[in-house]
């Protein structure tokens, strides 16, 4: 089978991400590349959890609506989720659930009592059962089990491999390949270890689905990663105490949704003002307002292209898979440490929380370096006018220096100033470095592409939309372009990216199609869009479905 | 080592004649001058400020500086101390910067103890915007935008920060320089969140010298300034910031020592000395 997908679900507090994630481990570990798709309602007990796990040979950035296999823990993931079998799939179902009509029932919460866990066992159970019912070895399952969970090993095992001998056929057999296994990692973890790889001391933010899971990490990881972690008292107070921390030298990033970013724009004015440079990671969910918080949309795109009055430079990127995101993360760190800018890696629910198997970035990443003041004659000024734009940074404490940082227009020096002429000089100043950021992003991959490159219709899309937007236009010989870098937008390279293709279609998942907008700004106009903001992501089927419709 | 002069900028001083600004600037320059003869380096010194009259006093003297946002002090000023705590960071906040716009800010830090010294110049008044009435003004204060007076009762900022934790609780008046250079320098050595509220007359939009200057008086030694909270809040409750009939004292109010915020978050690990950072070895751990 060159690929397949598994459905688990049950009611939130059965551990259906639990779940999910061994699922996922199990056929990682077989050599397969997956793909963990989370679907969670904002609530903490009841309500419905499922995910979707698809298994592939090659590479794969999304999930299908259609699914192999279907794991229910109770009876809603069936009455919900029954239509997405494919022909020939199969339910595996906790035989409490009656007049099941197809599949196998197997006594999950049975079995837990009988062995004396608690309840929430019953997903290792679940995963036991799924491991038989592939012809996958115990010795994978076990090796799994082992590797991943502390909490009482020895029971979740001895569960998992009761439920795993109560099976006495297989329904497909899952082959092991030959490659090797890939770590698993989502996207919010990826774009964590990117900062990390670039020197990430300190990460600030306040819980916002869908970013709380970077500070999680990170905080769970800080002592293993070198990094410190701070969680204060609101949004405002994250962005200016990482502001002050990296006027200090910390490498700081802070992390947020649209409505905790709506509060820390007061700091990118002021970044932009002082020339500090800071990372703001905005992991986008449906909005307006609270929204549908733990569903994801692309709709907040133009809000930090814009974000913060006055004006100055800024860099805006977009990954649309981890491997990405953690590649991003890292040149979005640089860079803002190179130009002293504020930078802005924009993410979403889709891409923040689904698990990826993770490969490496190729090739050696451009790291532009801090510009450092090597001390010497004269008075430091933290704002001295150079060719660049760029003033070399010195940090307090340096020896020799006094180092004057300022949300108000200034001097050289650091000392407000309101003289016209000075003012004009120093807005040139700021602005000037936007034509080396231009200039060294030149040197990178800003604009991606995929599928036939000769197609005539070629799909543009941003950000997570990328999985299933590649693989539609794989399937049906289109091309797809994408940006990673918004802004400064790479024209150049986005309109070589285009080519010939005389038909483009907008894929966005938000309601006003805003990268389509924003390409109008530079005299690029799409012929259509096909937009998505039901709160979902696309799906690689569904997409098919809308581009023949769009495409006939 | 720096003397008063050298503590000098070259920024045009535009605080009004008479303003009780200058005499907090010079108590600041006079304990850094007593301090770095103590042997503190003047490159370790950073001085925060909001946006304010009183914030301009960055531009005056001339040692590290930070300026800040309108009610964004204390955040970055942690964040400064976080970085780098071998840091001595001094901040000045406004009435309206302190206990309007970032108050939120001032119950945090004093809850978290971080290792630094807040300076609130409280002239109750919004000064730079030309004269509204602040958290600190007395009800009926007669603002630019409360021509007819202010509708709220005023809260009483060191009854605030002693409930939110702070471990160095002081008032002081820009009338009395040399007491207030001694409250800045106690305030400064403080191991913890110092926390000292100057009296400090708005000459133009609420002149209020022969109001304190009749009734502050000092404490004596040993009259507060110990880890008595009850007594520090029964001193601080002797004037209301509302009422004319009372004797408002000035000194050190409470004293305590607690674990700081740097050193409960870094442990003995520095933020910039960190090593360590094996994001490969992270990842090829987690196959
Ligand atoms: C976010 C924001 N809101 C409003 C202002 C306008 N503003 C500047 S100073 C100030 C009040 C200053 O009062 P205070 O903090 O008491 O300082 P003072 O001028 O009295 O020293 C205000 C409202 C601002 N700069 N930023
Ligand atoms: S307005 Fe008041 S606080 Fe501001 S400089 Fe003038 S006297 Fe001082
Ligand atoms: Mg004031």
């Amino acid at each position: 089978m060159k690929e397949f997908s598994v459905l688990i679900g049950g009611k939130a507090g059965d551990g259906i991400k639990q779940a999910g994630i061994m699922a996922a481990k199990i056929f990682g570990e077989l050599g397969y590349r997956v793909f963990l798709y989370d679907d969670y309602p904002s609530l903490i007990r009841g309500g419905h959890n499922f995910c979707i796990i698809r298994a592939s040979k090659e590479e794969v950035l999304s999930h299908n609506n259609q699914v192999d296999l279907i794991l229910a823990l109770n009876r809603e993931t069936i009455e919900r989720h029954q239509h997405r079998l494919k022909k020939g799939g199969e339910i595996i179902y906790s035989s409490r659930i009656e007049g099941v009509s197809r599949g196998v029932g197997i006594g999950f919460e049975e079995i837990v009592k009988e062995l004396g866990g608690i309840p929430i066992m019953k997903n290792s159970a679940a995963i036991g059962a799924l491991s038989a019912l592939l012809g996958i070895e115990r010795q994978v399952l076990d090796g799994v089990f082992e590797k991943n969970i502390n909490k009482q090993l020895d029971l979740n095992k001895e569960i998992a491999g009761r439920a795993y001998a109560e099976i006495k056929e297989v329904l497909f057999k899952v082959e092991r390949l030959d490659s090797e296994p890939l770590p698993l990692f989502t996207g919010n973890e990826a774009i964590a270890l990117g900062a990390v790889n670039a020197g990430l001391d300190l990460y600030i933010a306040y819980p916002m689905t869908p970013a709380t899971s970077i500070l999680h990490f990170l905080a769970e990881q800080q002592d293993r990663l070198g990094v410190v972690t701070v969680h204060p008292e609101n949004e405002i107070s994250v962005a200016t105490m990482a502001l002050g921390a990296a006027y200090a030298g910390a490498r700081t990033m802070v992390g947020t949704s649209g409505g905790g970013f709506a509060l820390m724009t007061e700091t990118v004015s002021f970044a932009g003002q002082a020339e500090i440079p800071i990372l703001f990671v905005e992991c986008q969910r449906a909005g307006p307002g609270t929204g549908v918080p733990t569903y994801t949309m692309q709709a907040d795109l133009l809000f930090v292209l814009n974000s913060g009055h006055g004006d100055f430079p800024r860099l805006v990127v977009a990954p649309g898979d981890a491997e990405e995101a953690f590649y991003l993360s890292g040149l979005a760190l640089d860079a803002a440490w190179h130009f002293q800018i504020p930078a802005f890696l924009l993410s979403d629910k889709h891409l923040s929380e689904s698990i990826f198997s993770f490969t490496y970035p190729e090739g050696e990443r451009e790291k532009p370096p801090m510009v450092a003041w090597k001390g010497g004659e004269g008075q430091y000024k933290r704002y001295a006018f150079t060719e660049s734009g760029i003033s070399p940074l010195a940090f307090p404490g340096q020896k020799g220096c006094i180092v004057k940082a300022t949300s108000y227009e200034h001097d050289e020096y650091g000392i407000t100033t309101e003289e016209p002429e000075k003012i004009m000089k120093m807005q040139d100043k700021r602005l000037k470095k936007k034509e080396g950021l231009v200039h060294f992003l030149e040197k990178t991959e800003q604009v991606k592409v995929y599928g036939d490159r000769d197609s005539k219709t070629c799909l543009v899309c941003w950000g997570s939309t990328k999985g299933a937007c590649v693989e539609a236009a794989l399937e049906l010989g289109l091309k797809v372009v994408q940006p990673l870098v918004v802004e400064p937008f790479p024209e150049r390279q986005f309109r070589q990216a285009l080519g010939s293709s005389n038909r483009l279609i907008g894929v966005e998942v938000n309601a006003t199609g805003q990268l389509s907008r924003l390409l109008s700004s530079y005299g690029i106009h799409m012929d259509s869009t096909i937009l998505r903001y039901d709160s979902l992501p696309f799906t690689p089927d569904d997409l098919k479905g809308r581009l023949k419709e769009a495409t006939s | 080592m720096r003397s008063i002069k050298e503590l000098g900028t070259y920024a045009e001083n535009t605080w009004c004649p008479g303003c009780g600004n200058f005499g907090i600037l010079t108590a600041v320059k006079k304990a850094l001058v007593e301090a770095f003869e103590g042997g503190m380096k003047a490159e370790d010194v950073v001085m925060v400020s909001g946006i304010g009259c009183h914030a301009k006093i960055v531009d005056y003297v001339n040692v590290n500086s930070f300026y800040s946002l309108h009610g964004r002090v204390l955040p970055p000023a942690t964040g400064i101390s976080l970085s780098n705590p071998e840091l001595t960071v001094i901040c000045h906040a406004g009435d309206g910067d302190a206990y309007g716009e970032g108050i939120a800010h001032l119950i945090f830090t004093a809850k978290r103890n971080v290792d630094i010294t807040l300076i609130v110049h409280d002239n109750r008044v919004y000064g730079l915007t030309t004269g509204q009435f602040t958290p600190t003004s007395p009800e009926g204060f007669k603002g630019r935008s409360t021509p007819k007076g202010s509708p709220e009762r005023p809260i009483n900022p060191l009854e605030l920060v002693l409930s939110a934790g702070a471990t160095f609780v002081a008032r002081g008046y820009s009338g009395k320089i040399g007491h207030l250079k001694n409250l800045i320098l106690e305030g400064v050595s403080h191991r913890g969140f110092s926390f000292i509220e100057v009296l400090q007359p708005c000459y133009t939009f609420f002149n209020t010298y022969s109001f304190y200057n009749e009734r502050v008086y000092e404490l004596e030694e040993g009259e507060g300034g110990t880890s008595d909270r009850n007594l520090a809040v029964s001193l601080a409750r002797k004037w209301s910031y509302d009422s004319v009939d009372a004797s408002i004292p000035i000194g050190i109010f409470y004293k305590e020592q607690r674990p700081t915020f740097q050193e409960r978050i870094l442990g003995d690990r520095p933020l910039l000395k960190r090593k360590g950072q094996d994001v490969f070895g992270f990842i090829k751990e987690a196959v």
